[in-house]
């Protein structure tokens, strides 16, 4: 605990007789990213900001580089950043006035405070949008200056509240490779997010919440394995019944499919996607059926959320399959047919 | 390539005068630059006193004075700043609902540089409002008659009497945490005192029950204050009466300001 970068234990709140966070235990090693995963009103936010003060806990306690962040608010303010959904720059500055108003109110002088703005703008690549007020950015624009805000004191832990919410996948992959490097460099981060994909490609360990309780928690592979790996996904021309299909299919995965008649989709759950498209392939052309769509996914938030629900309890880590993504190869396998959620 | 390891976790935080004057400074920017700010503070106050002088004007007669003007423009200068300062709580409720205050709360800083960077920059504001108001009304006819020391201590005294309007609207602001509330919230009190005291006409003039309530009430203390300064005549009295009430309400409301600031958060 004490070597932790941040860790909660047993925090709770309530507002108004809903219970946003029920009993949660984590913690995140220094240099680590944590990424905190859950549908809507799971309690991502109001765990960030609990850990961020500004929101004390009914109980629990939590801890950033060792210090209370109730009791000890002044000190561990010093080593954070924050950046996310309710964390705001204003949009009638310019990027640059933000960012430079956040550097002198974190104590940096008039100099100092404007090289360190025009070093992230830089970084950031809004160097040319630097001296525009905010309001006329675009909205990855207005995220990545939101992001350089949290990063003005060079914090020892970064928070991100759903940092990808509104960006374009362009403007996603470049966040994610900003927030490579500075893990690289050390910075601890933590994140939430509503996508298991954006978990997985950050994350060293994962914290998923649902309804303010703590669900599962893992390594990324892990978390993956318990939500039945990956989605097969067969879908039958408009008209069709997906039934044979699904009779087709019946044993391939590592769980029960899901047969939507409407759509006239098949969902499987395989534990390795794409060594079964072989077998995929002989026995959809053995049943003779049509199909209009072939895809392996990685499972949605709501279907990993459903899976994991079905799990043994948290604290029980099940072995990592094999044929998982292979480490460091940012698509992975079976690139060619995945699809996000 | 960013350098994000923390180079220096023992930096000495902003102490709070440097936070002060940098909300300050982020504040008098915005005001700056939103437009519907920089009428409120421009055009509001000049139509008042152009609107009840010629509206008004004719219509009302205080004894012993020949212009209404001189009468009006004291008292009306209460009336435009108390206006002005319900955007003090509707620029805070706003700062609340964009998350600027979660923005704030985060950073080392104490809530009290983020309140007083607010009241400090409409304070500048009300200064700029009291000028031009003054020079609206000496166009019209309006004069100072007890001399340049008189009429600094009248400004002096009328920033005053915003920044307590200021600091009255922050917590209102800060309690019902809406921007159009909060503009409501504020201007109420603000219209009900005005009208009920000796801002605009003399209280002479209203009938007996009503006379009571003008008296104790403290925009007619402000506007007596304000009047004597400007126009001669005994000033000891309304000024320290003012001063009395000032100081009450700040002892009020300012700490009452920062305690629901420490709770107030955007979620």
């Amino acid at each position: 605990m004490r070597d932790a970068a941040v860790a909660a234990e047993r925090l709770t709140k309530r507002f108004a007789g809903v219970t946003a966070l029920d009993d949660v235990t984590f913690e995140l090693p220094a240099g680590g990213v944590l990424g905190l995963l859950g549908p809507n009103g799971a309690g991502k936010t109001t765990a960030v900001r609990i850990l961020a003060t500004l929101l004390a806990p009914d109980s629990g306690q939590a801890r950033v580089a060792g210090l209370d962040v109730v009791a000890q608010a002044a000190s561990v303010r010093r080593l954070i950043g924050l950046s996310g959904q309710y964390a705001a720059v204003d949009p009638f500055l310019t990027g640059r006035e933000n960012l430079v108003m956040i550097g002198r109110l974190h104590g940096l002088g008039r100099r100092a405070a404007h090289c360190r703005a025009s070093e992230l703008l830089d970084r950031l690549g809004l160097i040319e949008a630097a001296d525009r007020q905010a309001r006329t950015y675009s909205g990855g624009m207005r995220r990545r200056l939101d992001v350089a805000a949290g990063l003005v004191a060079a914090p020892l832990v970064l928070f991100l509240d759903e940092p990808a919410t509104g960006l374009d996948p362009e403007g996603r992959l470049a966040l994610w490779q900003l927030l490579g490097e500075l893990t690289a460099q050390g910075t601890t981060l933590l994140l939430t997010t509503q996508y298991l994909e954006e978990a997985d490609r950050l994350a060293t360990s994962i914290v998923v919440l649902g309804h303010g309780r703590l669900i599962a928690s893992g390594t990324p592979s892990q978390i993956k394995a318990r939500s039945g790996g990956d989605r097969l996904e067969v879908t039958v021309p408009p008209g069709d019944d997906p039934g044979p299909v699904a009779r087709a299919l019946a044993g391939l995965g590592a769980g029960p499919s899901v047969v939507d008649g409407v759509t006239g989709r098949v969902v499987v759950p395989v534990a390795d996607g794409p060594a079964i498209l072989s077998e995929l392939a002989a026995r959809l052309a053995a049943s003779n059926v049509r199909v209009a769509e072939v895809a392996l996914r990685q499972p949605t938030m709501e279907e990993a959320f459903l899976a994991l629900t079905h799990q043994p309890g948290p604290g029980t880590a099940l072995p990592e399959p094999a044929g998982n993504r292979p480490a460091g190869s940012p698509g992975g396998a079976g690139q060619a047919k995945r699809r996000s959620p | 390539m960013i350098t994000a390891a923390a180079p220096a976790p023992q930096r000495a935080p902003a102490s709070v005068l440097t936070s002060t004057g940098t909300i300050t400074a982020r504040n008098l920017r915005r005001l700056t630059r939103v437009p519907t700010l920089i009428a409120l503070a421009t055009i509001q106050p000049v139509l008042l006193v152009l609107l009840f002088t010629y509206a008004f004007g004719g219509a009302v007669h205080v004894p012993g004075m020949s212009r209404y003007i001189d009468y009006l423009l004291p008292g009306i200068v209460v009336l435009a700043i108390g206006f002005g300062a319900s955007q003090t709580g509707v620029a805070i409720a706003e700062d609340l609902a964009s998350g600027m205050i979660d923005r704030f709360r985060s950073l080392p800083i104490t809530g009290t540089a983020v309140l007083a960077g607010r009241v400090a920059a409409d304070a500048v504001r009300n200064l700029g409002v009291v000028v031009l108001m003054a020079g609206a009304g000496s166009a019209i006819g309006f004069r100072f008659h007890a001399g340049p020391g008189a009429a600094l201590t009248a400004a002096a005294l009328a920033v005053a009497v915003g920044t307590v309007f200021s600091w009255l609207n922050m917590l209102l602001g800060l309690l019902v945490r809406n921007p159009e509330a909060a503009g409501l919230a504020g201007l109420f009190p603000i219209i009900i005192l005005t009208f009920t005291s000796s801002t605009l006409v003399p209280v002479a003039t209203m009938p007996g029950w009503l006379q009571a309530f003008a008296r104790a009430n403290p925009v007619t203390a402000m506007a007596g204050a304000l009047r004597a300064l400007c126009l001669g005549g005994p000033t000891a009295r309304p000024v320290i009466e003012t001063l009395a009430w000032l100081a009450g309400i700040l002892a009020v409301t300012i700490p009452a300001a920062i305690s629901r600031y420490r709770h107030a958060t955007t979620a």
